[in-house]
């Protein structure tokens, strides 16, 4: 066992429940480094929803809530309104965040509250059995689109974007080191931030969307597909574009309401 | 030399570092983790540069690369 996963982890939850070769894995691997990086084990908070990405701060051994889906970030909201000394990182799927949350989502990103997400994006519901979910491609086959999935997938990193999110990041869990100096820089910075991990989910999305269970396939479809320029990006093709997309500093909620309302937050 | 050792408590056999080392140091093997995965094994110990990706990618945090004091 890794030293780090010796320090970080709760022995007495492990193994981790995720499937051999599963994202979320290498997720919280780039979390823990991240932690041990920045020394801010005291100050964390971990928030999720419902999910197998839910999973992962359950094996920190920091301070976690485990709610309700897809309000995760009602939860985290809350908490960081009353302690906002703490730091706070929520942990939350695709189909949690970008489907059941969704609303809460925007409603967090146009408050700019000081709130760290780590979106983990694998197409498709995995913990229910590989049902649609908002993200999954067009045209894909699942569980319940069984002739094909008629609607255009959701990009939630746009969304965020456009709500008013002030650090959006966008990788692949073929880029370990930028997942982790992102996670670094997301918990840092003041102010809504937003990053969505492409992971593959070999049991579910490899059965349904890329027909092939083996976990460095789908890390190499991932790689395929994927740009850190947009001049390389075909018009129309089911590319995607990686990295830091939004960086800026604009007043944070927490910091309005002290000033507004005197000594309440 | 470096000293790579793989943790057969929580290894999963999903070879993501056998697929990831760019030396090919991973060879699989008969051996079963605690779990019951077939395992990679550390073979080419020489062949390592330390640049640690199949501890970076490691689901499981099992991995881990060492100076061999």
């Amino acid at each position: 066992m890794h030293e780090l996963a010796e320090k970080y982890l709760r022995k007495e939850a492990l193994p981790l429940l995720f499937c051999p070769g599963c994202g979320n894995g290498q997720v919280l691997n780039a979390t823990v480094r991240a932690i041990d990086e920045l020394k801010v084990r005291d100050d964390l908070a971990a928030v999720s929803g419902i999910g197998c990405s839910s999973w992962i701060p359950v094996y920190l051994d920091i301070d976690v809530l485990h709610t309700l889906h897809g309000r995760a970030l009602a939860y985290a909201q809350g908490l960081k309104l009353s302690r906002p000394d703490k730091k706070v990182i929520v942990f939350t799927g695709d189909g949690d965040c970008g489907g059941i949350g969704g609303n809460h989502l925007i409603h967090a990103a146009r408050r700019n509250i000081d709130i760290t997400v780590v979106m983990i994006n694998n197409y498709i519901y995995g913990m229910t059995g590989g049902q649609k979910a908002p993200t999954t491609p067009y045209r894909s086959k699942t569980k319940t689109s069984p002739y094909g999935n008629d609607e255009n997938p959701f990009d939630v990193s746009k969304v965020v974007m456009a709500a008013g999110g002030t650090y959006v990041a966008r990788w692949t869990t073929n880029q370990p080191v930028q997942i982790q100096k992102s996670i670094q820089k997301a918990i840092t910075h003041k102010g809504f931030s937003f990053l969505e991990i492409m992971t593959q989910c070999p049991v579910q999305t490899g059965k349904y969307i890329f027909k092939n269970q083996d976990p460095w396939e789908t890390m190499q479809w991932y790689k395929d597909r994927s740009a850190t320029k947009a001049e390389d990006i075909e018009k129309g093709s089911d590319q995607f574009l990686l990295g830091e997309f939004v960086e800026d500093v604009e007043e944070e909620f927490c910091e309005r309401i002290a000033r507004e309302r005197d000594g309440l937050c | 030399m470096l000293k790579i050792i793989i943790d057969d408590k929580y290894c999963k056999g999903c070879m993501i570092c056998f697929n990831a080392c760019p030396k090919d140091v991973f060879k699989p093997s008969d051996s079963r983790s605690k779990l019951g995965a077939l395992m990679p094994e550390a073979k080419n110990h020489e062949k390592c540069i330390d640049c640690k990706i199949c501890e970076r990618l490691c689901p499981e945090m099992c991995i881990s690369v060492n100076k061999d004091e």
